[in-house]
């Protein structure tokens, strides 16, 4: 089950939000303006389970959402979805890796303290024996002209 | 007919030796007779590999899916601490501070040494850099790509991050690292073909428990680390789904 976001972790000034999640579970989310840069030279890397719930993740994924790998093992990949991500655009990737392709896209991300940040993201299936046990997702630094591109599609999306 | 041994091509040539002796203290440890055959680069490797020649390999990361998948090989072990990293460098007196300064159809040095280059040119992507809109220049090692770059005739190359390290001061004091890549997740490993599988258990105790003997160590050392650590199935599997998530990445 995942909580509602708390105003207590947030940095700054903040907005509301309730998302829909996966499962039609609702979620409170409050978010800032604030953008963390990405990392030079890092990966952040996760891998969930088949209904998206995270079962591992590097020190760089704990690191940029800002929550403790406790916080994040268990949860749905979904706890870093922030509001102006198109629902869209994850309905596109869940249909590709359900479909065992690969799925690859520009995705902003909600921090626990509020802030967010941005990644080129690429999700797989992980096949063993033939059969889809899990999905492993890996992140990496996009460029900036790229994340232009995705405020412009993502916001004409969501409007 | 010996089972033919054979190590990446990327390695550091301060460890020729360490392999040699490796090989032999293999075949002693294991008694099995075990040959080592060394290829010039990446292609004739492959080659061998595909016409089964291969039955024990140090293999780069960007093989491993090949090697598990259509080959049958099995992990065995790890370097510890063994990561490949990447390195992206400039001429120290170059005008770019960030990768977005590079412009399209940049001169990028390079080895064939295929996992670093894919994890140079996942760190190229974030200035809008990829394969289809830089110009490669091929280096036969790394020495090549430092003159390249110390010249001027590339503006940015992709170096192993140990390579890199291990020059001298002198080379290291007209280049400049404009991003140090830290991966921490891909690394060589030692694999075994079929042809020696049902002796997979054995070999690997044999090979974790090197570093519990001087003579052990001392094959160890001249390798240039500690000790083996074990790479079970899932493990490679994984390593091999985070190369897939990279390697066509456009």
């Amino acid at each position: 089950m995942i909580n509602d976001m708390s105003p207590d972790d947030i940095d700054g000034e903040y907005k509301e939000a309730t998302l829909i999640l996966y499962g039609n579970i609702t979620r409170k989310v409050f978010f800032s303006d604030r953008e963390i840069p990405y990392p030079d030279g890092k990966l952040i890397v996760s891998r969930t389970d088949l209904d998206g719930i995270i079962t591992h993740v590097n020190k760089s994924f704990v690191d940029m959402s800002g929550y403790e790998e406790a916080e994040l093992i268990g949860m749905p990949h979904s706890i870093l979805r922030h509001p102006d991500m198109p629902s869209v655009a994850f309905k596109d990737l869940w249909d590709t890796v359900h479909g065992s392709r690969k799925w690859q896209g520009f995705v902003k991300n909600l921090r626990k303290d509020g802030a967010y940040y941005w990644v080129k993201a690429t999700v797989i299936p992980n096949i063993r024996k033939g059969k889809i046990v899990g999905y492993t997702s890996v992140r990496r630094k996009p460029s900036r002209t790229k994340v232009d591109e995705s405020i412009r599609l993502y916001s004409s999306l969501t409007e | 007919m010996p089972n033919i041994f054979t190590v990446s091509p990327d390695f550091t040539p301060s460890h020729l030796s360490g392999w040699y002796i490796f090989n032999t203290w293999l075949q002693r440890a294991t008694n099995e007779p075990i040959r080592l055959t060394l290829y010039d680069n990446f292609f004739n490797q492959r080659q061998a590999i595909e016409e089964d020649v291969i039955d024990l390999i140090y293999a780069n990361p960007y093989d491993a899916a090949m090697l598990v998948r259509d080959k049958n090989f099995q992990p065995l072990v790890k370097p510890e601490g063994g990561h490949d990293e990447a390195i992206l460098v400039v001429n120290v007196d170059s005008q770019v501070q960030d990768v977005a300064d590079l412009k399209t159809y940049s001169i990028v040095a390079v080895t064939d040494d295929p996992d670093v280059t894919m994890m140079g040119m996942i760190m190229l992507e974030a200035g809008d850099l990829d394969n289809n809109n830089v110009r490669f220049l091929p280096c036969m090692n790394y020495v090549l790509v430092a003159k390249q770059l110390i010249q001027g005739n590339a503006n940015v190359g992709i170096f192993l991050a140990e390579a890199f390290d291990d020059m001298s001061n002198f080379v290291k004091k007209q280049l400049r690292v404009l991003v140090r890549g830290q991966i921490g997740i891909i690394h060589h490993s030692l694999m075994m073909g079929s042809k020696l599988q049902e002796k997979h258990d054995q070999i690997q105790r044999i090979l974790l428990d090197m570093n519990n003997n001087d003579k052990g160590r001392k094959v160890l050392e001249s390798l240039g680390f500690e000790q083996w650590l074990v790479v079970d199935d899932e493990e490679m599997e994984f390593m091999i789904d985070l190369m897939d998530t990279l390697v066509t990445g456009d």
